[in-house]
């Protein structure tokens, strides 16, 4: 058994022929991937093309229903993640695993052998020791819950280069990262590949893929299509690859003016769900027939300021109008009927409610409309619904079967149906398209395109900075719960956003 | 070494839609499986399960006074399991249903002797609208609390049950103190016309048939309009009902005194209809028991009914056990093991159990197989 | 006059209030993994009969004090075995678990209604500290148990929150899915915490049924289960704060009785309320405290862990 040849070909990681199914999809049909030492591999693919199960199974969640795992050279049956993470498996999710009252230095520390007492300033120093060596900042006694999320991130990182990790596996880690936060982070990724350890990099966008793998396996619909070398690939290719067609990277936009204002805010200020301040005297103006995007990391206000628009956080103080009419003080029922439409980020859980059927989803936001005195008037429930599904293109089996057995997609465009088909004058959509494949994605960017030409005032919550230079007249940085600056989107500077987005003002555009 | 062994195993596997038909099958299964764990309880404990099974048959179904007796115990309970239903449907665990039947009680109590000469439909009428009055104010402070301070209501519905028993209890030993009563703490008998009608001439009284068109009525709430709908999604996710508009606390407060007014009527009509006064221990848990027979008959008012003849005729059977030398509290655990089983078997509604050989091979396996990355590939180490 | 009636007040209060903090720490510690157990009253019941029986037939309290804990345990193990192994709904499995405990204590109980207990819990003076001006009389001239409670705060609240497998607890509460994920067992902590919690109700149980009503009756724990939990929420989830609350109930509970026996002219009904009322009432005063709790409770409080399907 091998322990260490030099030699670059020496595999860190090698699975074959892995098949794992779940009800109704196969996930992974019979892939192939392996991982050599000291390279940054980056594992591309679409929105549920198969890439985080595939790492599940080598980080040891899921057990594949076929193939192999070996890592090392030795074949592996992981019966749990902790099994992986003692073969040198170490695995950032995209949603963290991290105990929020906990401080850096527990949360480090937590499952790894260590002594029946807890032994506080020498794990700390121990902890600030690692995370030094590897140019990670990160203060190792802060609590969980006070770090933005790309400390939070660091801590992940930290956890499993703890545990002497040998293979380092990424997660879509940039999605909640700021453009010069993932240039340090894949700066500390080619540090850890190194040292003679492997880096496996999930994403879906092509440009990181590019500046930081060596190589590059592609994933499409469960099956793996091809590993290239960095050098043997580009771009056009690569999407090519990954969607199985020729992609068009920008949906067509239409030049002309923006109307009156329609949808605005004036100074709010609201706080978290913790109590602590989450919106500092946000003012922004969306005019009718134009899409005004909100750019900025996870976790800086955005959320909170959907909720406050759409009624459902009480903000401390600032109004919400709508067309000139002050709502800051109207139920989400008189926000509603003011022609507020609003998608939010949570989909299945607050747009929608998974276990309902589309019919008792459609009347969701139009009870009033399908009420005959006290009662349901159900015919007529049925048939608007009907007629939303197939005006919308939304494919399912029945209109009572739970939208929770729907695609992603189809959910999507269920929920967009509903909010639209109420003819609204302002729209509120956040991440409208996060975890959908490209069909969808781009349906849906239709759509709203649609909305922006037909006079709706969008306001547009987005993590994807693409998205919002593709689809925006202009948009607002925020961090910390301030809006940084207003840029226009033509010719905007992703530098220049970036830096924004980690805190740093800018002239008003 | 390689070590290869071959385990069954259970996989528990998920259903995407749980039929009917296993729903009802589990729970008639966790009935019978209840009936075998109570019997094989009680032989460890060295009583004879013949008589205890015989008696408890002949005191519910077996004899035509059992089964009057059994439908006189189910009408409380199906109130009471409605006020039950219809708020865990909402997600609010109002258990407080105890202590509302009591101030239901107390409520009709009160019009009864305010008024006993009134000609009886209008007093009888009247005592109905006293008991949910009742009822609806004793679900209305932890309702109110709840909607418009965020006191969970768990423990305060609780607690009131307590103070709600003390209270009748005090009643009935000062003020309404029967005077004949021998130092018992009974209340004055109603009139005449403050009690219910018999049925023909069964014993069971005319609350059967208000316990039946209470089912419907709620039935009807919760299947057809518009409340029952925002019922239904409140209970789903409550997020989402907030997203839509609907007033959470209106909704809240709604539901809590609905509930509390059922249970209120369950009250009256066992003071009115089968006590004929009020007094202290009026109820043997119909408040509790209404929590074990609304969740067997998943919140649906219409299944309610069979279930809570079931539960009634475990109560009554419980009496007879009494005249064979054994304590009553046997029906309550048996109540008990019955939801146990029944919960415990939702999992089977929700999962199928696979059972499956796998091969499960150590974690030392054969090297070289590895090490060779796949046709195609390029390695390139930097 | 008026000091000496406080300070039986706190002394009766103190004694009244070891109850509470027993059934508390016990909930602390099962809910700081994650699991509600609203059937602590059952508990209670079982723990109560149990020791009672026990002391009756062998005359000997400590082992009835033990058999308590076992038979808390063990309906500790049922609760656990139904909503982590079979991930049923919490709040109805621990009514549930009260109504059966209820009914179990009942039938076991049935022939010593009444009976009185060959030996009881005495107080015992502890040298020394006893001396101290009113703490002494107040803290130190209880009965054994009451020290043990004593022990008992100060090792639950140093396991907690200065030893690894405390660190292991509290992360299985918060966050299940991340303590799955770096090798601790969710399944294991959670049955250990709630069998812990249930020992813990057995022992109050005991303590009731042993040493501050030294007896046997149906339903004997009167709600004092229910007023626990309340407990857990006022303390926010540390024994240390429990240890407070349990004494503030405990006098609200005396105060009343010692009221009435000074000649204050008020029904027993009423006095009987008291704990109740004063419960919701401190509920009421909590819930303004939103943030702060929300931080304190452990996160996945209440729901069932279940792995993701592989």
């Amino acid at each position: 058994m091998s322990t260490h040849d030099p030699g670059p070909a020496e595999g860190a990681v090698e699975l074959r022929g892995i098949v794992k199914r779940f009800p109704g999809i196969v996930a992974n049909d019979n892939v192939d991937f392996s991982v050599a030492r000291g390279e940054v591999h980056a594992l591309l693919g679409e929105n549920g093309a198969g890439k985080t199960t595939l790492m599940s199974i080598l980080s040891g969640a899921y057990r594949p229903d076929a193939g192999t795992v070996s890592v090392g050279g030795r074949t592996m049956s992981f019966r749990s993640p902790k099994q992986a993470i003692e073969a040198g498996i170490g695995m950032v999710h995209q949603h963290f695993r991290l105990v929020q009252p906990l401080s850096v230095a527990e949360n480090v520390l937590l499952g790894a052998p260590s002594t029946f007492r807890l032994a506080g300033n020498a794990t700390e120093d121990r902890v600030a020791e690692l995370a030094e060596a590897y140019g990670i900042r990160v203060n190792p006694s802060a609590k969980i819950w006070q770090l933005s999320v790309g400390e939070q991130q660091r801590v992940e990182i930290l956890k499993a280069l703890f545990r002497e990790a040998s293979v380092l596996i990424l997660d879509e880690p940039t999605a909640v990262l700021t453009p010069q936060e993932a240039t340090h982070l894949f700066s500390i990724m080619r540090r850890i590949a190194s040292e003679d350890r492997a880096v496996i990099f999930i994403s879906h966008k092509l440009d990181e893929v590019m500046a930081v793998a060596d190589r590059v396996t592609v994933l499409r619909a469960g099956r793996g299509v091809a590993t290239l070398t960095i050098g043997e690939s580009d771009k056009a290719n690569l999407a090519r690859l990954m969607v199985g067609r020729e992609v068009m990277f920008r949906v067509a936009r239409s030049d002309h003016d923006a109307g009156a204002p329609r949808l605005t805010v004036k100074g709010l200020i609201a706080t978290g769900d913790l109590g602590l301040p989450a919106l500092r005297d946000v003012t922004l103006e969306v005019r009718a027939g134009e899409i005004l995007g909100v750019a900025g990391v996870a976790g800086n206000g955005q959320r909170e300021l959907t909720e406050v628009i759409a009624g459902l956080r009480p903000a401390i103080s600032g109004t919400v109008a709508i067309g000139g009419r002050d709502l800051s003080a109207s139920t989400p029922a008189e926000r509603i009927s003011a022609g507020l439409g609003y998608v939010p980020e949570d989909r299945l859980g607050t747009g929608l409610i998974p276990s309902l059927g589309c019919i008792d989803n459609v009347m969701l936001k139009r009870t009033d409309e399908f009420a005959r005195g006290f009662f349901i008037n159900k015919q007529a429930a049925e048939a608007a619904t009907s007629e939303l599904v197939d005006r919308f293109d939304v494919k399912t089996s029945s209109l009572h079967s739970p939208v929770s057995l729907m695609s992603g997609g189809n959910i999507q465009k269920l929920l967009l149906a509903r909010e639209l088909s109420a003819g609204p004058g302002a729209l509120v959509v956040a991440q409208p398209t996060a975890g959908l494949d490209v069909g969808a994605t781009e349906a849906i960017r239709r759509l709203l395109l649609e909305q922006r030409d037909a006079g709706v005032a969008v306001l547009l919550v987005s993590e994807d900075l693409d998205e919002l230079l593709s689809l925006c007249d202009r948009i607002a940085v925020m961090y910390e719960g301030k809006v940084m600056g207003v840029v226009g989107a033509a010719g905007a500077d992703r530098e220049q956003i970036g830096l924004m987005m980690a805190g740093t003002a800018s002239d008003p555009a | 070494m390689s070590a290869t062994t071959a385990a069954l195993r259970p996989r528990l596997v998920k259903r995407l839609l749980p039929s009917r038909a296993t729903r009802l099958a589990v729970r008639i299964g966790a009935v019978a499986a209840a009936f075998v764990a109570a019997a094989l309880f009680l032989l460890l404990a060295g009583n004879p399960i013949g008589p205890v099974f015989s008696a408890l048959w002949s005191g519910s179904f077996g004899s035509a006074y059992g089964q009057a007796q059994t439908i006189l115990a189910a009408i409380p309970l199906v109130f009471t399991s409605l006020a039950v239903a219809i708020a865990f449907r909402m997600l609010l665990w109002n258990i407080g249903a105890e202590g509302q039947f009591y101030f239901g009680a107390f409520g009709a109590a009160a019009v009864a002797y305010a008024w006993p000469e009134w000609p009886g439909p209008l007093l009888l009428t009247a005592m109905v609208l006293g008991g949910m009055l009742g009822g609806a104010l004793w679900a209305l402070v932890p309702g109110a609390l709840r909607a418009y301070l965020g006191v969970n209501e768990i423990v305060p519905t609780l607690l009131l049950n307590y103070v709600a028993i003390l209270w009748v209890d005090y009643l009935v030993n000062t003020a309404w103190r029967d005077p004949e009563s021998l130092g018992f703490p009974l209340g004055v008998p109603f009139s005449a016309q403050a009690t219910l009608p018999q049925l023909g001439d069964t014993a069971v009284h005319a609350g059967a048939i208000i316990a039946v068109i209470a089912a419907l009525v709620i039935a009807v709430i919760l299947r057809k309009t518009i409340w029952g709908y925002k019922i239904k999604v409140i209970g789903e996710n409550r997020r989402a009902a907030r997203y839509a508009g609907f007033s959470i606390t209106r909704n809240i407060v709604g539901v809590m005194l609905l509930s509390g007014a059922l249970a209120g009527v369950g009250g009256m009509v066992e003071v009115s209809g089968t006590v004929h006064r009020i007094q202290a221990d009026i109820s043997p848990g119909f408040g509790y028991t209404g929590i074990i027979v609304a969740t067997l008959a998943r919140f649906s008012p219409l299944l309610i009914l069979p279930v809570a003849l079931l539960f009634g005729a475990l109560i009554t059977g419980g009496v007879e056990l009494q005249t064979i030398g054994l304590p009553s509290d046997i029906v309550l655990m048996l109540q008990g093991t019955i939801l146990f089983f029944a919960l415990a078997g939702e999992l089977l509604v929700h999962y199928r159990i696979e059972w499956r050989r796998q091969a499960q091979t150590g974690s030392e396996g054969e090297p070289g197989a590895a090490g060779r990355a796949h046709p195609g590939a390029m390695p390139s180490g930097t | 006059m008026s000091a000496d009636l406080f300070l039986t007040v706190f002394v009766a209060g103190v004694a009244a209030g070891t109850v509470f903090l027993f059934a508390a720490v016990g909930e602390i510690i099962t809910e700081r993994a994650g699991v509600l157990n609203l059937g602590l009253e059952g508990m209670m019941l079982v723990g109560a009969v149990t020791g009672f029986l026990v002391n009756h037939q062998f005359r000997q309290l400590w082992l009835g004090v033990l058999a308590a804990v076992v038979a808390g345990g063990a309906l500790g193990l049922l609760h656990a075995l139904l909503v982590v192994s079979f991930r049923t709904n919490q709040v109805v499995t621990g009514l549930t678990l009260v109504i059966f405990a209820g009914g179990l204590s009942g039938y076991a109980g049935e022939s010593v209604v009444g009976v009185a207990p060959p030996a009881t819990f005495e107080p015992v003076a502890i040298p020394l500290l006893s001396a101290i001006p009113v703490l002494g009389r107040v803290f130190f001239r209880q009965n054994p148990l009451v020290y043990l409670s004593y022990g008992l705060v100060v090792a639950t609240w140093f396991w907690l929150f200065k030893t690894r497998p405390g660190l292991n607890l509290r992360s299985v509460g918060e966050s299940p899915e991340t303590a799955d994920a770096v090798g601790i067992s969710v399944t294991r902590t959670r049955y250990a915490a709630v069998v812990a919690g249930g020992g813990f109700a057995g022992l109050a149980g005991a303590y009731l049924s042993l040493a501050q009503s030294p007896s046997w009756v149906p339903n004997m724990t009167a709600g004092r289960g229910w007023i626990a939990i309340a407990l857990v929420i006022f303390a926010t989830w540390s024994p240390v704060r429990a240890v407070f609350g349990a004494y503030v109930f405990g006098c609200v509970e005396a105060l009343g009785f010692r009221l009435q026996a000074v000649g204050v002219d008020i029904p027993s009904f009423f006095v009987s309320m008291l704990p109740y009322l004063f419960t919701i009432v401190v509920l009421v005063v909590i819930s303004r405290d939103t943030a702060r709790r929300r931080l304190a409770a452990p996160a996945s409080l209440g729901n069932a862990y279940v792995r993701e399907e592989r």
